[in-house]
């Protein structure tokens, strides 16, 4: 085959050489429940996904294996076998109901059999129902894909990325997709690279095709010719180069050319990215994203998984503060049973404090984790999506609750200082009007919310944009609120690892910045480059 | 439906039956085929699409039955002719190995 090239936009960088693996539509995107059509649409993509699956397998096992794998395939190709699930979804089945019905009619009527050899084949019936109901559903058997894939498809969701194992290498290549989601913050944070917005028919990629992807052109290769492998080796070698030579800042204290110091936190969605991170190369957490326990399938996490967790970031941070976000859940991150479905306009909504404060059980909760976690660290608890003072109070007797709870029970807790996100513009404007203990500028929403531009929306990437005057103005004023009054004011949005925005933070006042893991380096290294005083020295002559 | 022009059939003898592998050969055999074939487990029927592993499974043609085939079609005799020696050879060799213990290893 020849080679194939495509280009799209960077969403986080780096290099990635690898085996193709594509991600149906069902798989990368969480599924409503659709008109016959869609579902049955659903069902035809699991079933290609499941297909897809067992031929991966099958090229690598043995002999026995590979027979019963051929025999499932098989049974997957033939039509016959979904027909009666298709013609329930026709009469109004979701694609799972109609699936599981047909196939578990099958595999009583194999269990019925006499000969033990026919009644064995009920367990390929069952693996096949299996297998097609993860991929409907969304929980593809990510384990199975070949390790270091290059992930393409339309668009994949934060709990598959979460799901994924990245510590063998691998990238992400979507069609859709956007450098500011969050699948883009997590890629960025685990160091994944990743382009969204190429122009690639999903329909016409060869499966296990070899895959390049180059973050710094933004480029896809497959079935790369081998002089663009030597290319694209003598890129990447180049580009690690400068990675270390960003390294060496890494475990420094950052400090900009005139010598002012700057707090340089890490951002945590997952507390397996604290494993190869030292607590000396940062100065503690400044942003931990609380969904990753909520994504799961048990339903909510308890009292006791949630303390053990946020005990272990204590622990972690040691003397160094962790800030700890409540459930930020809806818009972009619903968690079902507890955020509204069909809300029309989801960033809008019903989403961060307004949900915690709508369903304050799941909260309660949380909060008493939180302060039980405190007596093992420098815990802060931090309120998302605030917009009015009230909801900070609200919050705050929430908080005042959980302790004098826990104080009654003779459970061992601290209180923790308790600050809020400013991340609706509403905050901060009026920021002035929240007894918060600090604040942390989430530039991400902040930015689409001033710019009134979707964070998600390719369309209007670039009216996304953190640095415009109208932005960093609100930072600006949030900075210097804190400044006279002796809050806390930090940035925990994508904007502090962008190398190119750095300065115009800094000069914004702010001085102290929250960015991924992978960020640290480059961060440091941004910051090492800024001159404050040469703007002072001109402001004041 | 169309007439059957062509009629066979072969003994499932010195063989587990019509299980896993041996139904995943025969239907890839059918397939080569453009005429229309099926196969019953009695000389009456009923008869299924031998093309449909799920149908051909479901006959659940056991050891020591005998397979009729029928088809229509321009190759319908080569297919027929095909289908049997496949039933009367073993499924070429593959369910000896295994029914006769060679191998030791579970079946389909």
């Amino acid at each position: 085959m020849a080679e194939l090239r495509f280009t799209g936009r960077v969403a986080s960088g780096g290099f990635a050489a690898g085996p193709l693996a594509v991600l149906s539509k069902s798989t990368a995107r969480v599924r409503g429940v659709g008109e016959p059509a869609a579902e049955a649409q659903a069902l035809r993509e699991a079933i290609a996904s499941a297909l897809g699956q067992l031929s991966d397998l099958a090229a690598n096992v043995s002999s026995d294996g590979a027979d019963i794998l051929s025999f499932q395939m098989a049974m997957l190709e033939d039509e016959t076998l979904a027909e009666a699930a298709f013609r329930a979804i026709e009469d109004g089945a979701t694609a799972d109901r109609g699936w599981r019905t047909a196939l578990d009619d099958q595999i009583l009527e194999y269990e019925s059999t006499e000969d033990e050899h026919f009644k064995a084949r009920a367990s390929d019936f069952r693996d096949l129902r299996d297998r097609v109901l993860a991929a409907l559903s969304g929980a593809a058997a990510d384990a199975r894909l070949p390790p270091g894939a290059i992930l393409v498809g339309e668009d994949l969701t934060p709990s598959r990325f979460l799901a994924t194992d990245w510590s063998g290498g691998g990238g992400i290549a979507l069609t859709r997709g956007s450098a500011s989601g969050h699948v883009a913050t997590l890629a960025r944070a685990r160091g994944v690279p990743m382009i969204v917005g190429l122009a690639l028919d999903l329909g016409g990629v060869a499966p296990r095709a070899e895959a390049l992807i180059d973050s710094e052109s933004a480029t896809l290769w497959l079935d790369p010719e081998p002089a663009t492998r030597e290319d694209f080796a003598a890129r990447a070698g180049i580009a690690s180069r400068s990675r270390s030579a960003a390294d060496e800042f890494r475990t420094r204290p950052a400090l900009t050319a005139d010598g002012t110091p700057i707090a340089v936190c890490v951002n945590v969605a997952d507390p397996a990215e604290l494993d190869t991170l030292d607590p000396s190369s940062c100065d503690g957490i400044g942003l931990v994203r609380t969904e990753f326990l909520f994504s799961g399938r048990g339903g909510l996490p308890d009292e006791e998984t949630q303390y053990r967790a946020y005990r272990r970031l204590a622990e972690w941070g040691g003397h160094k503060p962790v800030t700890i976000r409540t459930l930020d859940a809806g818009a972009d991150k619903p968690i079902p049973g507890l955020t509204l479905e069909h809300e029309t306009n989801p960033f809008l909504g019903l989403r961060g404090i307004r949900l915690s404060l709508a369903k304050p059980e799941p909260f309660r909760v949380q909060l008493r984790a939180l302060c039980r976690a405190a007596a093992h660290g420098a815990i802060e608890v931090m309120l998302p999506m605030v917009t009015l003072p009230r909801e900070l109070e609200r919050a705050r007797g929430h908080l005042e609750q959980a302790l004098s709870g826990l104080r009654a029970a003779g459970v061992d807790h601290r209180r923790p200082e308790l600050g809020i996100m400013v991340e609706v513009p509403a905050a901060a404007i009026a920021v002035e009007a929240f007894d918060a203990a600090f604040f942390s500028i989430g530039s991400n929403d902040l930015t689409q919310y001033v710019m009134a531009a979707a964070r998600d929306s390719d369309a209007v990437a670039e009216l996304n944009d953190p640095s415009h005057p109208a932005v960093l103005r609100l930072i600006a004023q949030v900075a210097v609120h804190g400044a006279a009054t002796g809050r806390k004011v930090s940035l925990c949005g994508d904007a502090g690892g962008e190398p190119k925005l750095i300065e115009a933070l800094l000069r914004a006042g702010l001085r102290v910045l929250s960015v991924s893991p992978a960020a640290l380096g480059r961060t440091k290294e941004a910051i090492a480059r800024v001159n404050l005083r040469s703007l002072a020295d001109r402001g004041l002559g | 439906m169309d007439e059957f022009i062509a009629t066979a059939s072969a003994p499932l003898t010195n063989s587990i039956g019509l299980h896993a592998r041996p139904s995943v050969k025969l239907t890839k055999l059918a397939k080569t085929f453009t005429s229309q074939i099926e196969l019953a487990p009695a000389e009456n029927g009923p008869w299924v699409d031998a093309k449909s592993i799920v149908k051909v499974m479901a006959v659940k043609a056991a050891k020591g039955a005998t397979l009729h085939f029928r088809a229509t079609g321009p190759d319908a005799h080569a297919a027929l002719a095909a289908l049997s020696d496949l039933v009367a050879l073993n499924f070429h060799g593959d369910e000896a190995d295994h029914s006769e213990g060679g191998s030791g290893s579970a079946h389909g």
